[in-house]
């Protein structure tokens, strides 16, 4: 069945047709073509793929699009504004806890769910919070480290400039 | 990825809608955190005409729990209930157990009524379609023979391992479903019928882990209930391989009242052992004891007895089983000390 999904994607307000048999993380990459959200399994296992449904982190790979009509969706690309990278980004980046890359976006995604809730986390507190999310190369370590910087960040209220490739 | 099947999902906003939606279309499924169903749409093992999303509907979003009673609807999600204070204070196996299914994301996702029908697993079942293939799938599916017995004549051995199931028994849960013919009420315990057993013919009331569910035609899950006994404290554990995301080697709650030195009541039940969750029968005889050696070895006769060892998943069967023992040992020590203080 084909019907419109009206829907808030990071903060703009859509309508595109789908049918009903479509996964969220398709509709966010093929139909809207927003490729930050990542197919990382074969189903509900890493993580890569973690979104914002009304602020609450889902899996987008076990999710079907057409159940989120009025919902409001948030994807890493939404997580800086204007040109700065959020202080979950930042603390990423400044804190290398990004590898291959791959697992970032969804770490970086319910990491923000998490400072939202909870602005100074104890080390036990963001482990559980990314407990749905899979690492293959950093060991997790430096994602730890990232989510405490992060959450420092925050306090300060401080945003960075996206950095322009190969100025470091 | 496998490209999903063509299904049409209705959104359903009441019980009535889901018994109507249920009736015009025989073979469809319900879904309310996707967290099981989908994954298994995916590797092909299922493939409904039509969804029926129950995730909405309000009767069964309901969450209540104080000192005498808990009630959780089908579609209130497991985050809630492991979050909600007066399931901790009162039912602490069903929070403890809630707490520690999948990963905090899947638990936004996943609802009571997915998991207490959460489909069996098997590591022959549980891969994708061409995986399934190279070895002619099997019994659960469209094969002829149990890869994990293949002399099970017919018997497949698949494990339940909800967690919630086990947690909610020990309390003497009690389960509502509706359907075409209305609603009935029935304990917990005969939602399970994977018995598994070779000598005796299928029914009602006896399957095995393809035939794990005692609902008739187009019944589903409404509420678990359950009353609190005064004095019963209670708990879960689960070992798996991974700490956070991971289905359990093997899961178990207890619940007991102790009366000075000896045990007044006590109830412990298993998941990931069996098709279907165990409440382990005989734990009538410990009462009156202490937890000596003797008790020990008594609770341990009864696991042997009632716990399974097939091999359905990547640790070897035995080990399954010794896990689900010491589990149950560590577990009901805990309780037992935590229960002179209380
Ligand atoms: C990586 C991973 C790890 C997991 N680990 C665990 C774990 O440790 N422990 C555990 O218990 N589970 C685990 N799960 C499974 C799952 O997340 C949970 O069991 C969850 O509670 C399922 O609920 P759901 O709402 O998502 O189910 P759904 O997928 O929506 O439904 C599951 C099944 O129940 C049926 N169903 C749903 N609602 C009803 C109803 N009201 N009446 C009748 N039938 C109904 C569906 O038709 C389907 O067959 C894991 C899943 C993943 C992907
Ligand atoms: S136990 Fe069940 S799912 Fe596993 S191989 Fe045997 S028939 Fe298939
Ligand atoms: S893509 Fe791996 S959990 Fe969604
Ligand atoms: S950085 Fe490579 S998987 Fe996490």
């Amino acid at each position: 069945m084909t019907r419109v999904l009206e829907i808030e994607l990071n903060g703009e307000r859509r309508a595109d047709p789908i049918e009903d048999n479509l996964l969220l993380l398709d509709y966010l990459r093929e139909t809207v073509g927003l490729t930050g959200t990542k197919t990382g399994c074969d189903g509900g296992e890493c993580g890569a793929c973690t979104v914002l449904v009304d602020g609450v982190p889902r899996l987008s790979c076990l999710t079907l699009a057409c159940s989120l009509v009025h919902r409001r969706v948030e994807t890493v690309e939404g997580a800086g504004a204007d040109g700065m990278l959020s202080a979950v980004q930042r603390g990423f980046h400044e804190k290398l806890g990004a590898q291959c890359g791959y697992c970032t976006p969804g770490f970086v995604v319910a990491a923000t769910a998490l400072l939202r809730w909870n602005a100074d986390p104890t080390d036990d507190e963001i482990r559980a919070a990314l407990g749905s999310n899979i690492c293959r190369c950093t060991g997790y370590v430096k994602i730890i480290e990232a989510v405490r910087h992060a959450a420092a960040l925050q306090s300060k209220g401080v945003r960075a400039r996206v950095a322009r490739p190969g100025s470091c | 990825m496998d490209v999903l099947p063509n299904f049409s999902v209705t959104h359903a906003a009441s019980i009535d809608d889901i018994v109507r939606a249920r009736a015009a279309a025989p073979d469809s499924r319900l879904i309310a955190g996707g967290t099981d169903l989908m994954v298994n749409i995916r590797r092909g093992i299922v493939a409904p005409s039509v969804l029926i999303d129950v995730s909405q509907v309000a009767e069964l979003r309901t969450i209540r729990a104080d000192a005498d009673a808990i009630e959780l609807g089908a579609a209130v999600t497991l985050a809630e209930v492991a979050a909600h204070p007066g399931v901790q204070q009162h039912f602490a196996s069903v929070a403890e157990a809630a707490g520690s299914i999948a990963g905090p994301t899947h638990r936004n996702m996943g609802t009571v009524g997915g998991n207490l029908c959460l489909d069996t697993r098997c590591i022959f079942y549980n891969q994708s379609e061409w995986w399934r293939g190279a070895i002619n799938h099997c019994l659960k599916t469209t094969g002829a023979i149990c890869h994990v017995a293949p002399k099970s004549r017919g018997v497949c051995f698949a494990t339940f391992s909800g967690d919630l199931a086990p947690a909610l028994l020990v309390h003497g849960a009690e389960v509502e479903v509706g359907g075409p013919a209305g609603r009935r009420i029935f304990p917990l315990e005969r939602l399970y019928i994977g018995h598994a057993r070779q000598d005796r013919p299928f029914s009602e009331t006896l399957g095995d882990g393809k035939s794990y569910l005692g609902l008739r035609p187009r019944e589903f899950v409404i509420a678990v209930r359950a009353g609190r006994t005064p004095g019963l404290i209670s708990g879960y554990d689960k070992i798996r391989i991974r700490r956070s995301i991971e289905y359990p080697v093997a899961g178990v709650a207890v619940a007991l009242r102790r009366d000075g030195p000896a045990f007044a009541d006590l109830r412990i039940a298993f998941t990931g052992t069996n098709p279907r969750p165990v409440l382990l029968a005989g734990t009538e005889t410990l009462r009156g004891r202490s937890f000596d050696e003797e008790s020990r070895d008594r609770l341990e006769a009864l696991v042997r007895d009632q716990v399974m060892s097939m091999k359905t998943t990547f640790t070897p069967g035995h080990y399954r089983r010794r896990v689900a023992s010491v589990l149950a040992r560590r577990s009901v020590a805990r309780l037992f000390e935590r229960g002179e203080s209380d």
